[in-house]
């Protein structure tokens, strides 16, 4: 009788040994450790300058029967009340100071009213309300000085442009002048909110926030002025981390610049090819995709090709977008990893010239009728190098595989064995007792 | 004899039942329809700078007519997403004539994704005081060649346009509702098996031009601060692997190691006693031996 005490035992102990034994198969996925977030701060203050207009026409009473001038300085006040407190605000004015009728001398009124970096509010505003609509509107001029304000740095920079007529002292031209900044590629985005509803200042306001992707806004309402501005101010904020690194694509894949993973810019013309390489080894994957921004008026349709080709030419695989219309940018992306899996011995850490890839960016645009050609648009270039994901086994016609697997199975059968066994037993114990 | 083996087979039979209902394998991630984080009011205006979208995070957000908005959102394998767009349109008083608004998905490659269900673009009339905008993304597969350009783990890009507008209605107020639903999990994931090693989040940090002879050894993946949105990790422990599969298939594995030990015990029994009637005689030896000790 005591061996029939004991045997249930030992199956229960081999159930323990098998369920331990199966929690160790399982330690062995990783948990996904904590990531720290450390790391990448913003090193560099967000940084906006608001360039305003205080010429003459600023006079004017057609928003809610108020001037306009009125309005720009009461919504600029609660603008600065509700700066936040790490932004680098700055005020510069045009036209405020010379009020004759000299348009040589009017054309450079243009002056830094409120330098950009840490406000007092108390003083910004007093500042805003000694203004009086005075001169003439330079705002190609007031566009350059902003960017002088803001200086240069590694992240992007905002200049809001509130303004209520056109430029009347071009040349510069406005829009050339955006345009010339973008391309110095210091990282600058215009955002223009117009005050007149005329269809010449909306064009080139227009022109201005396309060349430099900024947005433009049609003021209607203070209240409308007042929230915009908020926006613009806080998205500096929120973009000021990001910004590309400058690279300069050749025509050829063998002076092509070599490219580690990380967010470039370029400029390329109409027609013109743009070659970067990277270096992909077995068992990664290539990963980069390009925009093309539209910065200017162009032809109906368009396109834009990414090729990576391997260092004699050869196409690996490619990557379009083509559309019409209306559009900011146009992109498309590659993905690609060797085939050859792992054959090159990992040991040798130099790079080969068989793991060069080349990747060749050209665009199919065509300039609007009378559209410079000058400088090329703008190019953004994401790249990154992953590992490679291999492909996944095919059709199982209905089996199973894997550990986890015959582990349940052992499992189960062994349960289904115990429980038999147990009944038989206890059918053979009521049948003796009968 | 016969009936009580029937019997007991029958019991035997039952059990797969109460072993699959026992273990509860978790179901998959439920449905995140949420829509309890508190809408962003802000949308970038690059790819670059797109405002990251929570989980059933929606957006609310004034813009200009002919702005382009952008979001970012992250997307794991199974998931189906649907973005729904609700422009209201400025006053009809100040607009000029009928606009054209689309939204559009990207991938983390800024490969236009596209939508199985719309629409994606509408025009309103002059007249019109909103826009109603949708669109479906594929299911999100769990692994597919390099050179396709099927939809896959990692970061969205949402961009809002409005496409066709009268010039002198641009710069107009616009207000956007933006929300996002996704249904469905890695439960479903197709292919089976397969696995991308890591989501298509695109790095967002500047790039260092290498020196040319220089190899690439800082080409590993950057710090998770320099990247755009990534899909949620779900919370894992050394248990959910095998959990996180079709739940049927426990069903069916369970109740094959349940066959295959009944089979065996057939089996067994019908060599135990090729003379059929032999235990009849006495108590039985629990020990496997009387079998082939008897036949010999």
């Amino acid at each position: 009788m005591t061996t029939r005490r004991r045997l249930p035992a030992r199956p229960l102990g081999l159930l323990a040994a098998l369920a331990i034994s199966a929690g160790a198969i399982l330690h062995g996925i990783p948990a996904y450790a904590d990531e720290t977030t450390a790391g990448a701060a913003a090193t560099e203050p967000p940084r906006v300058d608001l360039v305003l207009d205080v010429s003459g026409s600023m006079r004017a009473t057609d928003i809610q029967g108020k001037s306009r001038m009125a309005v720009a300085q009461q919504s600029l006040t609660e603008v600065i009340d509700a700066l936040p407190a790490e932004t680098h605000f700055g005020i510069r004015t045009l036209g405020a100071t010379y009020p004759g009728n000299d348009k040589t001398e009017g054309c450079k009124d243009t002056k830094q009213l409120y330098p950009v970096g840490k406000t007092d509010k108390t003083e910004a505003k007093t500042a805003v309300a000694t203004l009086r609509p005075t001169g003439w509107t330079p705002i190609g001029l007031a566009l350059r000085g902003a960017a002088q304000d803001l200086g240069t740095g590694s992240t992007t920079r905002r200049i809001v442009l509130i303004t209520d007529g056109e430029d009347s002292c071009a040349p510069p031209d406005p829009c050339e002048v955006a345009r010339e900044l973008a391309a110095l590629g210091t990282h600058l985005v215009v955002d223009t909110l117009g005050l007149a509803h005329d269809d010449k200042t909306r064009q080139q306001l227009l022109c201005i926030a396309n060349a430099t992707g900024g947005t433009f806004t049609d003021v209607q309402s203070q209240q409308q002025l007042t929230e915009k501005v908020k926006q613009l101010v806080n998205r500096a904020g929120t973009t000021n981390r990001v910004a590309p690194t400058k690279a300069t694509g050749t025509e050829q894949c063998d002076t092509a610049p070599m490219l580690t993973p990380g967010v470039y810019s370029d400029r390329e013309k109409f027609a013109e090819h743009r070659v970067y390489r990277v270096n992909v080894r077995p068992g990664q994957e290539l990963r980069a995709s390009v925009s093309i921004s539209l910065d200017r008026a162009l032809a109906r349709d368009y396109g834009v090709l990414l090729k990576a080709t391997d260092p004699r030419g050869q196409e690996l695989v490619r990557g379009t977008d083509a559309g019409s219309g209306r559009t900011d940018v146009a992109s498309t992306g590659v993905r690609w990893s060797s085939a050859g899996q792992a054959s090159a011995s990992p040991s040798s850490s130099t790079a080969k010239a068989e793991d060069m890839v080349c990747l060749v960016v050209s665009n199919s645009f065509a300039p609007a009728p009378g559209v410079g050609a000058e400088p090329g648009l703008p190019l953004e270039l994401t790249l990154d190098v992953a590992a490679a994901s291999p492909a996944p086994d095919g059709w199982s016609a209905g089996l199973g595989r894997g550990w986890v697997l015959l582990l349940v199975l052992t499992l189960a059968g062994l349960l289904t064995g115990l429980v038999f066994g147990w009944l038989a037993r206890w059918r053979i114990a009521v049948w003796r007792e009968n | 004899m016969r009936t009580t083996a029937l019997r007991a087979a029958l019991l035997a039979a039952g059990l797969p039942l109460l072993i699959a209902a026992s273990p509860s394998p978790s179901p998959s991630p439920s449905p995140s329809v949420s829509g309890t984080a508190k809408p962003v009011t802000d949308a970038g205006t690059s790819f670059l700078t797109a405002i990251a979208l929570g989980t059933g995070q929606g957006a609310d957000v004034a813009a200009s007519t002919g702005d382009y908005l952008y979001w970012a959102f992250g997307a794991a394998e199974g998931q189906t997403t649907t973005v729904d767009v609700t422009v209201t349109l400025p006053p009809s008083a100040e607009r000029h004539g009928p606009q054209s608004w689309s939204v559009e998905l990207f991938d983390g490659l800024r490969r236009r994704q596209s939508c199985t269900s719309g629409p994606q673009d509408a025009t309103a009339e002059t007249a019109a005081g909103t826009l109603a905008l949708r669109c479906t993304l594929r299911q999100i597969r769990s692994w597919a060649e390099p050179w396709s350009g099927d939809p896959l783990p990692g970061t969205y890009y949402v961009r809002l346009t409005a496409g066709q507008v009268p010039q002198n209605d641009l710069g107009l107020a616009a207000q956007v509702k933006l929300r996002l639903t996704s249904k469905g999990g890695a439960g479903n994931a197709q292919p089976e098996g397969g696995e991308l090693r890591a989501p298509l989040v695109p790095p967002v940090n500047a790039g260092s031009p290498a020196a040319a002879a220089a190899p690439t050894a800082s080409a590993t993946s950057t710090a998770p601060a320099d990247r755009a949105v990534a899909p949620e990790e779900e919370e894992t422990h050394w248990y959910s692997a095998p959990f996180q599969g079709r739940n049927t298939r426990w069903f069916w594995t369970v109740g094959g190691g349940i066959l295959a030990a009944l089979a065996g015990v057939l089996g067994y029994r019908l060599t135990r006693h090729p003379r059929g009637g032999a235990p009849r005689r006495g108590p039985a030896n629990p020990g496997p031996g009387p079998g082939p000790n008897a036949a010999l």
